[in-house]
C-alpha cells in the first residue's frame, strides 16, 4: 500500500520582479510517498485555488528531467538533496513524515525573479548566442560519415553536451558564476573536429558575454558539480580555460 | 472549400527534385523584405526558424517555454531513422519509404513519404555538421539501432537523448541567428489567434505570459510549429504546456483539421499509479531491441516474476509475431498489451501493466553493454519507481504519446489557409494511421531544414501580399475575441479547478476512444464531453488576473480548446467505419483481432472543416493514391 506523510512548507511568494516577497507557511497532509515533488506542489495549488487563494507560480515542462524548466531550491539545495536529480525527479519518498520543507527560487543577479519561484533565465540564451555554436547554414554539410571520430571523444563531448540550461549552477555557485554551464558547451564543441576552428573564438565571446551579463567569477568552489542534476563535470571548465587561454596566446581573438 | 493536395506528377523518385525545379525562387536581395512569423520551437520550428534566417528572411519566432531549447522535442528519446543503409543491411530510400507507408497502414500519402525517405540522409549529415554527439562505434563511424516496425538497422542516437541533441542542435543554429539579428524571439509567449486577411494568414496574437499583455504581429507568411495533442487525454508523455490551442484557433479560422482520430498510444510507458498523477512517463522503445515482453501465462499469478519459470511465461509478442517479434509497431504492440491484461494477465498493483525484461539481454552482452545503451532510461525507471530494471523486469503499460492527426497541409506543407504553412507534428502529413519509432524527429527537421525552405519561397514569390500593419481592423477584431474569452474564463469564478475539468476529459477519453474503440462507447463519449463543457463555462474556477504571470489561466484557456477540439476528436472517429493503425474500432477486425482496414471507401484522409460554434464540422475528402505500393494487409508475422 502506500504510505502518506504529512509536511509543512515554507514557500517564498512574490507578487511580481519589484513586489517584496517572503515565506509564506502551507501544510501539505496525506501525500503519497510514490508522488514527485511537482506533483505535491500541484496538490498544494489545487487547494490554495479552491479556498480562492492564488496558487504558487513555478516553473515545468516535461516532468522527466530533460527540459531544465524545473527547479527551486528546497532546503537550501538546487533541485533537492538527492544526487544527478531534477525537482521533477525528486519524489517524496526522500521526505519524512513530520519534515518541514522550505522552497525558493534560484538566486542570483543575472535571474531576476518573475514571480514566486520563477525566474528570468534569459541570460543563459544570451551566452549561447555569443557563440554557442557551429556556423553551419543548412544544406552545407559533408556526409555524415566523412570524419571518424574515436568513440572515445564522441562520449566525452556527449557528456558535456547533457547539459539541460537549468540554471542550478548558477543557484549553488557562491559567486553566481555560470562558468559550468559556458564550459559545457564550450567543450562539446571543442572536443569535436566540426567545433574547433571556431573554438578560441568561441570561448572567448561566451565568457565576455557571461561577464556581461552580470554572473560572477569561477573561484573553484565545485559546488556547481555537486548540484548539477545531470552531473556535468567541472573538467569541462579546466578545458574551457585552455580553450580560453590558448585563445590568449595564439589567436587574434582578445 | 476545394482541397487540392498539389501533388507533383511524374515518377515518384522524381518528384520533388522537379517540382522543386518549378518552385519559383524569392532572390537573395529580395528575401530580407518578407517578414515571416514561426509559432513553436521544438524540432520543427527551431530548424525552419534558423533555415530561413539564414536565407535572409526577416523571422519572428515565438514559444511558451522560457527558452526555445525547452521544446517539447527535447524529451525525444529513442533516435531518429534515415535511409543510410550505413550498415548494409539493404536499407534505401525506397525501402523507408515503404516502412512507413506500410507502417502507417496505407493512410498516408505517397509523395511526401518519399520525400521525408529522400532528405532524411541530409539531416544526418547536418546534424553531424553541428556537433551533435551521436553514438558512434569503436572505429569512429556512426552507430544505429533497430526500432519498430522495421527489420534494419538505420536509427541514430544519442544515448537516451536524441530529441535533447537534435534540439539542441537547431536551437544553437536558431541563437546563431538570433545573435546575428536575423531572427526576433518572443519566448514565455501563447499564440491565441491567427489573424486572415483577404483569406491570407498575415499575423498573430499572442499573451506576454509574463505581463499578461496582448500582442499583435504582422508578416507574410505564419508557418505553425505547435507540436501534437496528446494531452486531450490529460495523462500523456507530452510535456505539460503540450496543447492543440494554435491548431485549433488556426480551425476556427478556417483550416482543415486532418485525421484527428489517429492519436498514437505507445506500448512502453511506466504505467499509471495513483489519481494525482500529472503525467506520464515514456520508456523509449529502444529498450524493445534488448528487453523482452511478458506476462504469465496464468490470470492472476502474483508471484515475483523472478520465481515464475520460463514455462509458465508467455512471450506473447514473440509468440504472436515471430518475424518481427518483439518489434512489432506499435499500435499492434499497445493493443496486445491491452488484450493480455484484460485477460486478467496484467501484472503489478493495478494489473494494468506487462514485464519488459533485460535478464536474457544482461546474460548474453553483459551488464555494461546494457547499460551504456539505456543506462540514463533504466535510472529515470528507478528514480521513478523504487526498483532496479537490472534485477527485475520493467513493468510497462501504454499511454497516449503521439498525434498522427493534424492541420491539413498540401505538398508544399501549406493548410487550407494561404500562407499558414504547418509543420512537425502539428500537422497531419506523413505518418498516416500509425508513426513508426524515430520518424517523428526525422519529419519535424525534413519540413524545417529541408522542405518549408523551398515551398515558401514558392508561395511568397508567387503570391500578391497587400501591405498591412498591425494596425489593420482584422488584428482588433482578433484581440477583441482573445480578451473576451480571457474576461470570461476569469468571471465564471465556480467551484472547480482547470485541472480537475482536464483530469475528467481524460477519463472519458481514454475510456471511449482509446486502444480500443466501438460506435456506442464513442457516442457516449462525446455525450459526456458536451456536457462536460458546458458545465466548464459555468463551473470553473479559474484565480488571479489577466495582467500577471497566471498559469492557471494559461491552462484554463488550453483546456477549454481541448474541450471542443475532444468533440471533432470523436466525430472523426465515428466517420471512420474501418480499423487503420491506431484507430482500431472494434466492429472492424480480423479473425486474430487485426485492424481490418476498407480499402474500398476509407482509404482517404477526413479533414474537417469549422463551421461554427455547436455546428457539425464539414467533412472534406482527399481520395489517397496508391501508385508505387500495393495496399495490403499489414502483417507483421
Ligand atoms: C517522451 C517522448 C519521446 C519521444 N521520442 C521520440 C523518438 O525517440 N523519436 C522520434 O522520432 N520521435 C519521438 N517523439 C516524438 C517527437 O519528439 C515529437 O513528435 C516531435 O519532437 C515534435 O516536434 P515539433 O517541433 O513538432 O513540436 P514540439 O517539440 O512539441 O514543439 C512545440 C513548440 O510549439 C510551441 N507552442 C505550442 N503551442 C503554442 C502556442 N499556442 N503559442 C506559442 N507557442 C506554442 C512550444 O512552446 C514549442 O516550442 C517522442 C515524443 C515524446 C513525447
Ligand atoms: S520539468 Fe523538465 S526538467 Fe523538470
Amino acid at each position: 500500500m502506500t504510505k502518506t506523510i504529512n509536511l509543512t512548507l515554507k514557500i517564498w511568494r512574490q507578487k511580481g520582479p519589484e513586489a517584496k516577497g517572503k515565506l509564506e507557511t502551507y501544510k501539505a497532509n496525506d501525500i503519497p510517498t510514490d508522488m514527485s515533488f511537482l506533483e505535491m506542489i500541484d496538490v498544494v495549488n489545487e487547494k490554495l485555488t479552491l479556498e480562492g487563494k492564488e496558487p504558487v507560480a513555478f516553473d515545468h515542462d516535461c516532468r522527466e528531467g530533460i527540459c531544465g524548466m524545473c527547479g527551486t531550491v528546497v532546503n537550501g539545495r538546487p533541485h533537492g538533496s538527492e544526487k544527478g536529480t531534477t525537482l521533477c525527479q525528486l519524489h517524496m519518498r526522500h521526505f519524512s513524515d513530520n519534515d518541514t520543507i522550505v522552497i525558493e527560487p534560484w538566486r542570483s543577479r543575472a535571474f531576476p525573479i518573475i514571480k514566486d519561484l520563477v525566474v528570468d533565465r534569459s541570460a543563459l540564451d544570451k551566452i549561447i548566442q555569443a557563440g554557442g555554436f557551429i556556423s553551419v547554414n543548412t544544406g552545407n554539410a559533408q556526409d555524415a560519415n566523412a570524419i571518424p571520430i574515436p568513440q572515445e571523444t564522441a562520449e566525452l563531448a556527449m557528456d558535456a553536451a547533457a547539459c539541460i540550461g537549468c540554471g542550478a549552477c548558477v543557484a549553488a555557485c557562491p559567486n553566481a558564476s555560470a562558468m559550468l554551464f559556458l564550459s559545457a558547451k564550450v567543450s562539446q564543441l571543442a572536443l569535436l573536429p566540426q567545433g574547433k576552428p571556431e573554438a578560441a573564438r568561441r570561448a572567448v565571446s561566451m565568457v565576455r558575454e557571461m561577464d556581461r551579463l552580470g554572473f560572477g567569477n569561477c573561484s573553484n568552489e565545485t559546488e556547481c558539480e555537486a548540484e548539477c542534476p545531470k552531473e556535468i563535470s567541472i573538467t569541462n571548465i579546466a578545458r574551457l580555460n585552455r580553450e580560453f587561454y590558448k585563445a590568449g596566446f595564439f589567436s587574434s581573438e582578445k | 472549400m476545394q482541397l487540392d493536395a498539389k501533388i507533383p506528377g511524374g515518377p515518384l523518385a522524381g518528384k520533388w527534385d522537379r517540382y522543386r525545379f518549378e518552385l519559383k525562387l524569392v532572390s537573395p536581395a529580395n528575401k530580407r523584405k518578407f517578414k515571416i512569423i514561426v509559432v513553436g520551437t521544438g524540432l520543427a520550428g527551431g530548424s525552419a526558424s534558423a533555415s530561413l534566417a539564414e536565407l535572409g528572411y526577416n523571422v519572428k519566432t515565438f514559444c511558451i517555454q522560457d527558452s526555445p531549447r525547452r521544446a517539447h522535442s527535447i524529451a525525444a528519446q529513442g533516435g531518429i531513422n534515415a535511409a543510410k543503409n550505413y550498415t548494409n543491411e539493404g536499407d534505401s530510400i525506397w525501402r523507408l519509404f515503404y516502412d512507413t507507408v506500410k507502417g502507417g497502414d496505407f493512410r498516408a500519402r505517397e509523395a511526401n513519404v518519399y520525400r521525408l525517405a529522400q532528405v532524411s540522409n541530409n539531416i544526418i549529415d547536418q546534424c553531424v555538421a553541428q556537433g551533435i554527439p551521436f553514438a558512434r562505434d569503436y572505429g569512429g563511424l556512426l552507430a544505429n539501432r533497430s526500432f519498430g516496425g522495421s527489420q534494419v538497422q538505420r536509427t541514430f542516437y544519442a544515448r537516451g537523448q536524441t530529441g535533447q541533441q537534435l534540439l539542441l542542435g537547431a536551437y544553437s543554429a536558431l541563437m546563431r541567428q538570433v545573435g546575428a539579428g536575423k531572427v526576433e524571439m518572443f519566448p514565455r509567449r501563447e499564440m491565441l489567434d491567427i489573424v486572415v486577411i483577404n483569406g491570407q494568414a498575415r499575423g498573430i496574437v499572442v499573451r506576454n505570459l509574463i505581463t499578461g499583455k496582448i500582442e499583435t504581429h504582422a508578416s507574410d507568411a505564419v508557418v505553425l510549429c505547435t507540436g501534437g495533442y496528446g494531452n486531450v487525454f490529460f495523462l500523456s508523455t507530452n510535456a505539460m504546456s503540450s496543447n492543440v490551442t494554435a491548431a485549433f484557433r488556426a480551425y476556427k479560422k478556417g483550416a482543415c483539421f486532418a485525421n484527428p482520430c489517429f492519436t498514437q498510444i505507445h506500448p512502453t510507458c511506466i504505467p499509471v499509479h495513483g489519481s494525482y498523477q500529472s503525467k506520464l512517463t515514456l520508456m523509449s522503445e529502444s529498450l524493445r531491441n534488448d528487453g523482452r515482453v511478458w506476462v504469465p501465462k496464468n490470470p492472476g499469478d502474483k508471484r515475483f516474476p523472478r520465481q515464475i519459470p520460463e514455462s509458465e511465461r508467455d512471450y506473447y509478442l514473440e509468440n504472436k509475431y515471430p518475424s518481427f517479434g518483439n518489434l512489432v509497431p506499435r499500435d499492434v504492440a499497445s493493443r496486445n498489451s491491452k488484450e493480455q491484461c484484460d485477460m486478467g494477465k496484467g501484472v503489478g498493483e493495478t494489473g494494468l501493466a506487462v514485464y519488459l525484461d533485460f535478464e536474457d539481454a544482461i546474460k548474453r552482452h553483459g551488464r555494461d553493454v546494457i547499460e551504456k545503451k539505456y543506462g540514463n532510461l533504466f535510472q529515470m525507471y528507478e528514480k521513478i519507481t523504487a526498483q532496479n530494471p537490472y534485477e527485475t523486469p520493467m513493468m510497462i503499460y501504454p499511454a497516449v504519446h503521439y498525434a498522427m492527426g493534424g492541420l491539413w497541409v498540401d505538398y508544399n506543407l501549406m493548410s487550407s489557409i494561404d500562407g499558414l504553412f504547418v509543420l512537425g507534428e502539428a500537422n497531419f502529413s506523413d505518418h498516416g494511421a500509425n508513426r513508426l519509432g524515430a520518424s517523428a524527429l526525422m519529419q519535424g527537421l525534413a519540413d524545417g531544414y529541408f522542405v518549408l525552405p523551398y515551398t515558401i519561397g514558392g508561395y511568397l514569390a508567387g503570391t500578391s501580399l497587400e501591405k498591412i500593419t498591425a494596425g489593420h481592423p482584422a488584428f482588433r477584431e482578433s484581440v477583441e475575441i482573445v480578451n473576451n474569452s480571457i474576461e470570461k474564463l476569469l468571471s465564471i469564478n465556480g467551484k472547480r479547478t482547470v485541472d480537475d475539468f482536464h483530469r475528467q476529459l481524460g477519463h472519458i477519453m481514454w475510456d471511449y476512444c482509446g486502444m480500443s474503440r466501438n460506435d456506442e462507447g464513442l457516442k457516449k463519449g462525446r455525450k459526456l464531453i458536451q456536457q462536460l463543457g458546458e458545465e466548464f463555462w459555468e463551473n470553473v474556477l479559474v484565480p488571479g488576473s489577466d495582467k500577471d504571470f497566471n498559469q492557471s489561466l494559461e491552462r484554463a484557456g488550453r483546456v477549454a480548446d481541448f474541450l471542443e477540439f475532444a468533440e471533432l476528436l470523436i466525430i472523426d472517429a465515428l466517420a471512420r467505419k474501418e480499423s487503420c493503425g491506431a484507430h482500431f474500432n472494434e466492429a472492424y477486425q480480423t479473425k486474430e483481432n487485426e485492424a481490418m482496414r476498407d480499402d474500398k471507401n476509407f482509404c482517404h484522409v477526413s479533414a474537417w472543416e469549422f463551421a461554427g460554434k455547436n455546428k457539425e464540422p464539414v467533412f472534406h475528402k482527399e481520395e489517397l493514391k496508391f501508385e508505387n505500393v500495393e495496399l495490403s494487409q499489414r502483417s507483421y508475422k
